[in-house]
């Protein structure tokens, strides 16, 4: 029968091999699933994996949908090396939203470009304090982060919902929850035009080396990992662990926030009930496909990317029910998570002995 | 005094207030068995150490199987048979990931998740439309018919009071019986347990074997009593409720059974006031079960030793026997 | 004794990431293979959907439509849709993907789609766009609705006579003047046989969420109304009042097999007629922008399947008030009309025009409760 070994150090050939069986997993079974369904299995890889690559527009709308999942991303990194499980990005996300749409809502036709800086930092602030109500009531009260963070993304709609719902509400709406557009003067910067990829990206990629050389390069991101990794060699060679928690959850959250302004006063130019799109969930998948690794989880969303508008496409021109993203993504999680086994322990064959 | 059919019209609203209320606590008693039966799985899952985030997905997946199974034999026990059976499978591939491949426990039970909400939806499509057979009305004879009482309490589904004899029974077993020391014991420390000749991977899978078959059958209730149709995402976040219920009751049968009424009754609580012309805003209302959860945990928390007497201590660690 | 060599499993998965390479490179080619038909193309009609077609309600009707244009054009066109697409930064991908793979009319089901829409349809002039319930038009981007408080109105006639407590009930939605107009209609047309009638209402702030229309319908049977209406997506409502032994009307869809013994009526939208209108003038070129406000008389609105323990003077009047509505002869909304506070919103005689209706913030008298915010 198999049985599981551990090896006396984990395989480095794994480690990278690890998400590519994954994927390949991932891949069989989809096209099992595709058969299944009657469907012709290459034009459905097709629309995963060729499709949302194939012209500039289409690579637009893919960085469109994969920056908010590797900022977040990013910040969990940080964050789940810390040894820090921060449950809920979505929450933070959905504040940092609330905040930057708030200073939005603040200008009027004569404000200048500057108020989308304003706009920026503020949905950074209102994901990091989203965020220090997790760190503080871990710090104080030693709550477990998992189950503090989570609660706080169903209480994070409720504010938005009570905002667009209520006081924030367009006057001219005709009563429907949702804020006023923003004005045109908010708006993220695109990139370049007839394309809806903002500065976002620009941001996104400088935040892929800003945190690879804080992980990899300085002191502090040194300590951090290690109280993650081996809490207590951290506290014997004197490292906080307060200031790592802190640290971990204000990045994080204003990761998560940073992408909430980025989307409301983006794309969406204005605050409704539907902004949760769960991103904040999505991201922490992509982190860990990624390997929380800066580099790896900018491959890791351009992939999450390509299943969210590869099943888009699949139901718009083959029929397929939407509801296939959501089955894939959970797949390539746990194919991945299984062959992740391989890098620690080895499969191995023993005969006879029980 | 103003009378109405001869009995006074102030009397006769207080009695209709008195009715509504009554009428209050059964939809309460109602909803709240479906938060209580998903969170007594999940109690037994971490009553063992292992924390599972996939309830959600496990709930929509039995709904599923549940409907479908109601739908094509016409029998609710078939219908919550299958609930359970696709709860357990469920429950057992995470505990094959998490207890003998030691798979990390929250991005596992994610996953599970994601891929639960997904492939229900996906299953589910052809079901959308379909109805079933009429619904029993049950209510226990005699008692029911207690005026005010009988409303409020003697009306239910079976299961509602089977999740009330099942706490009892549960109590009794974690805290009256060996392997119920057992199960706490390899939840408190599964290296003492280990050293004890206990096979702690074995005791853990089952417990989330059982624990997912429970999950399974609340969300058969949904699908088959509560609502009975199926559309998909119908859950609609109870499993996430129950996870935090879990925490909410510092992980004791009873007082999940007591904060299953209360969250569940929120909901309702909130209607029934908007019903009464009372204004409040829903959204308050909607957060407090949340926002409870939260406040218990820091009160629970603050103290190491309150932590340790109530928390599961090895709860979400792997276990790798060192043999 | 086997142990699963690590380069030889990266060697296999390297041979399978490149053949699925191949495959799909292959499969590419094929596609840009030219189309056989030399005939007339036949006119690519999309449909973009908020909620999913199964939900017995709001999304069912425009699919059933869809359907019914099929078979009215036949072969001159193709229709093809999306659901499921939420109110959000999605939806105008969507749209664009639609426009991009030839579809020359394209509908948006919903409210929120309307600044994508917009959006898109300033990129893609030669493309016509119609929005359901939306405000904002171009020059080819037009609105459509249906006049539902015509449907509200007549099953209130029928609640009013078939309630025992004088109390109706309605499950809301979005407190948008839409949904306030229906529940103003309802009471209006009960009140027009029973003048005692109350409306409770309970507000759940979604469109389709049927455990919570579950529970809301049940706080409103609980306070004492046994006959309860909706203005949500699914059949949760009916079912409730199916299984609590109270009455209650189908909405948007027929949905009298959801509660044999509870269905009083099914107050439809009929989306067929219009969408044939709409391809038809696309197909004779003759689609001009618009603002169009389907009811009764336009076959858009119907009351069906009236339960038959039904009084036959109610059935009766019903049928009055449909002929009523198509011949003109008949307005709903013809002062007086009281507000809740009991001040005239509309004077005697005086017929409501569609800027008035379409602006309504108030209860009027009857009606249980204060509109939210």
């Amino acid at each position: 029968m198999l049985k599981l070994e551990r090896r006396p150090e984990a395989s480095e050939r794994w480690r990278y091999g690890s998400p590519l069986l994954a994927l390949l997993i991932t891949v069989a079974l989809g096209i099992g699933l595709f058969v299944l369904l009657g469907k012709d299995p290459v034009r459905g890889l097709q629309m995963f994996f060729w499709e949302p690559l194939k012209s500039a527009y289409a690579l637009g709308e893919l960085m469109v949908k994969a920056t908010p999942l590797l900022i977040i991303a990013l910040g969990l990194a940080v964050c789940f090396r810390s040894n820090v499980w921060n449950i809920g990005a979505e929450g933070q996300f959905v504040i940092g939203a609330v905040a930057a749409g708030g200073v939005a809502l603040l200008a009027d036709k004569e404000t200048g470009r500057w108020i989308v800086v304003a706009v920026i930092l503020a949905g950074v602030a209102g994901g990091m304090f989203w965020a220090a109500i997790t760190a503080w009531l871990k710090d104080k009260f030693h709550a477990n982060e998992i189950l503090v963070s989570l609660m706080l993304v169903y209480v994070a709609d409720m504010v938005l919902g009570y905002l667009v719902y209520g006081p924030w509400k367009d006057p001219a709406g005709y009563n429907f929850p949702q804020t006023k557009s923003f004005e045109a003067v908010t708006q993220i910067p695109r990139l370049m035009s007839g394309s809806r990829v903002s500065v976002g990206l620009i941001l996104a990629l400088v935040g892929v080396a800003a945190v690879w050389v804080f992980l990899f390069r300085t002191r502090s991101g040194f300590v951090q990992q290690v109280g993650g990794l081996a809490p207590s060699a951290a506290r014997y060679a004197g490292f906080s662990s307060r200031k790592a928690l802190w640290l971990a959850l204000l990045t994080s959250g204003g990761a998560a926030g940073l992408t909430g302004a980025l989307e409301v006063a983006g794309p969406i130019g204005q605050l409704t009930p539907y902004i949760p799109s769960g991103y904040g969930f999505a991201a922490i998948i992509v982190a860990y496909v990624g390997r929380l690794h800066p580099v790896g989880i900018v491959f890791s969303a351009v992939l999450m990317s390509m299943f969210y508008i590869g099943g888009e496409l699949a139901q718009s021109r083959m029929g397929l029910p939407k509801s296939i993203t959501g089955v894939f993504q959970g797949l390539l999680l746990f194919s991945l998570l299984a062959c992740d086994t391989l890098v620690a322990y080895r499969l191995r064959w023993q005969s006879g002995r029980a | 005094m103003r009378h109405i059919g001869g009995i006074p019209i102030a009397l006769a609203e207080r009695e209709g207030l008195m009715e509504s209320y009554a009428l209050l606590i059964a939809a309460t008693l109602n909803a709240g068995t479906v938060l209580a039966i998903a969170a007594l799985g999940l109690l037994i899952n971490e009553k063992v150490g292992v924390v599972n985030l996939g309830a959600e997905g496990m709930m929509l997946c039995a709904a599923i199987a549940g409907f479908a199974a109601v739908v094509h034999t016409g029998s609710d026990l078939a219908g919550f048979l299958a609930g359970m059976g696709a709860g357990a499978l469920l429950g057992a591939i995470f505990g094959v990931m998490v207890i003998y491949l030691g798979t990390n426990q929250y991005a596992t039970g994610l996953a599970l998740s994601l891929f639960g909400v997904g492939f229900s939806a996906f299953v589910g499509i052809s079901y959308v439309q379909e109805k079933l057979p009429p619904r029993t009305q049950f209510e226990i004879p005699f008692l029911a018919d207690i005026p005010l009482v009988g409303a409020a309490f003697f009306k239910q589904h079976p299961l509602v009071y089977g999740v009330i004899a099942y706490v009892l029974a549960l109590i009794w077993f974690l805290y009256k019986t060996r392997t119920g020391l057992v199960l706490r014991s390899v939840g408190e420390s599964p290296e003492s347990a280990h050293a004890l000749g206990y096979s702690v991977r074995r005791i853990r899978f089952l417990a989330v074997m059982v624990g997912g078959a429970l999950c399974g059958l609340s969300g058969a209730y949904i699908s088959v009593v509560y609502t009975p149709l199926w559309v998909e995402g119908m859950v609609a976040g109870k499993g996430w409720i129950a996870l935090a219920l879990t925490t909410f009751a510092t992980w004791r049968p009873a007082r999940i059974l007591l904060g299953a009424y209360l969250f569940g009754g929120v909901t309702m609580l909130q209607f029934h006031l908007q019903g009464l012309g009372v204004q409040v805003p829903s959204q308050f209302l909607s957060a407090l079960p949340y926002l409870a959860t939260i406040v218990v945990l820091a009160l629970i928390s603050r103290n190491p030793a309150w932590i340790r007497v109530n928390m599961p201590a090895s709860l979400g660690k792997p276990f790798h026997p060192s043999s | 004794m086997t142990v699963l060599n690590k380069r030889s499993i990266l060697k296999i998965a390297a041979i399978s990431l490149v053949t699925a390479a191949a495959l799909v490179a292959c499969g590419k080619k094929e596609e840009a293979k030219p189309a056989a038909a030399p005939k007339a193309e036949p006119l690519k009609v999309a449909f973009v959907y908020v909620g999913p077609v199964g939900d017995g309600g709001w999304t069912f009707a425009h699919d059933n439509a869809r359907k019914e244009l099929e078979k009215q054009f036949g072969d001159k066109i193709v229709t093809t849709f999306v659901e499921k697409v939420p109110e959000s930064a999605d939806a105008e991908r969507n749209f664009r993907d639609l426009a991009s793979q030839g579809n020359k009319v394209i509908f948006g089901t919903t409210f929120g789609y309307m600044d994508p829409m917009l959006k898109v349809a300033a990129d893609n002039k030669e493309i016509k766009f119609e929005h359901a319930t939306g405000y904002k038009t171009a020059d080819n981007l037009r609105t459509y609705d249906s006049r539902t408080y015509e449907g509200a109105y007549m099953a209130g006639v029928i609640a009013g006579k078939m309630t025992k407590t004088n109390t109706l009930g309605v499950v809301a939605s979005i407190p948008i003047p839409e949904v306030i107009r229906n529940i103003n209609t309802f009471t209006m047309g009960a009140q027009s046989v029973n003048p005692k009638v109350k409306t409770k209402v309970v507000w759940i702030n979604e469109w389709f969420n049927p455990p919570k229309e579950t529970e809301a319908a049940t706080a409103l049977i609980n306070g004492g109304a046994d006959v309860l209406m909706q203005n949500t997506d699914s059949s949760a409502v009916l079912q409730t009042a199916e299984k609590m032994g109270k009455r209650a009307f189908g909405w948007d869809s027929d949905m009298t097999a959801y509660g044999p013994k509870a269905h009083l009526g099914s107050a439809v939208i009929n989306w067929a007629p219009y969408y044939i209108k709409s391809v038809g003038e696309a197909l004779d070129g003759k689609w001009t922008t618009g603002q169009s406000w389907w009811g009764v008389k336009e076959g858009a609105i119907d009351m069906v399947n009236v339960a038959t323990d039904v009084p036959d003077d109610i059935k009766k009047r019903v049928d009055e008030i449909k002929a009523g509505l198509k011949d003109g002869s008949f307005n709903i909304w013809k002062g007086p009309i009281v507000g809740q506070d009991g001040k005239e919103v509309l004077a005697k005689d005086v017929v409501a025009d569609d800027k008035f209706l379409g602006g309504i913030k108030f209860y009027v008298k009857g009606v249980e409760g204060k509109v939210p915010n």
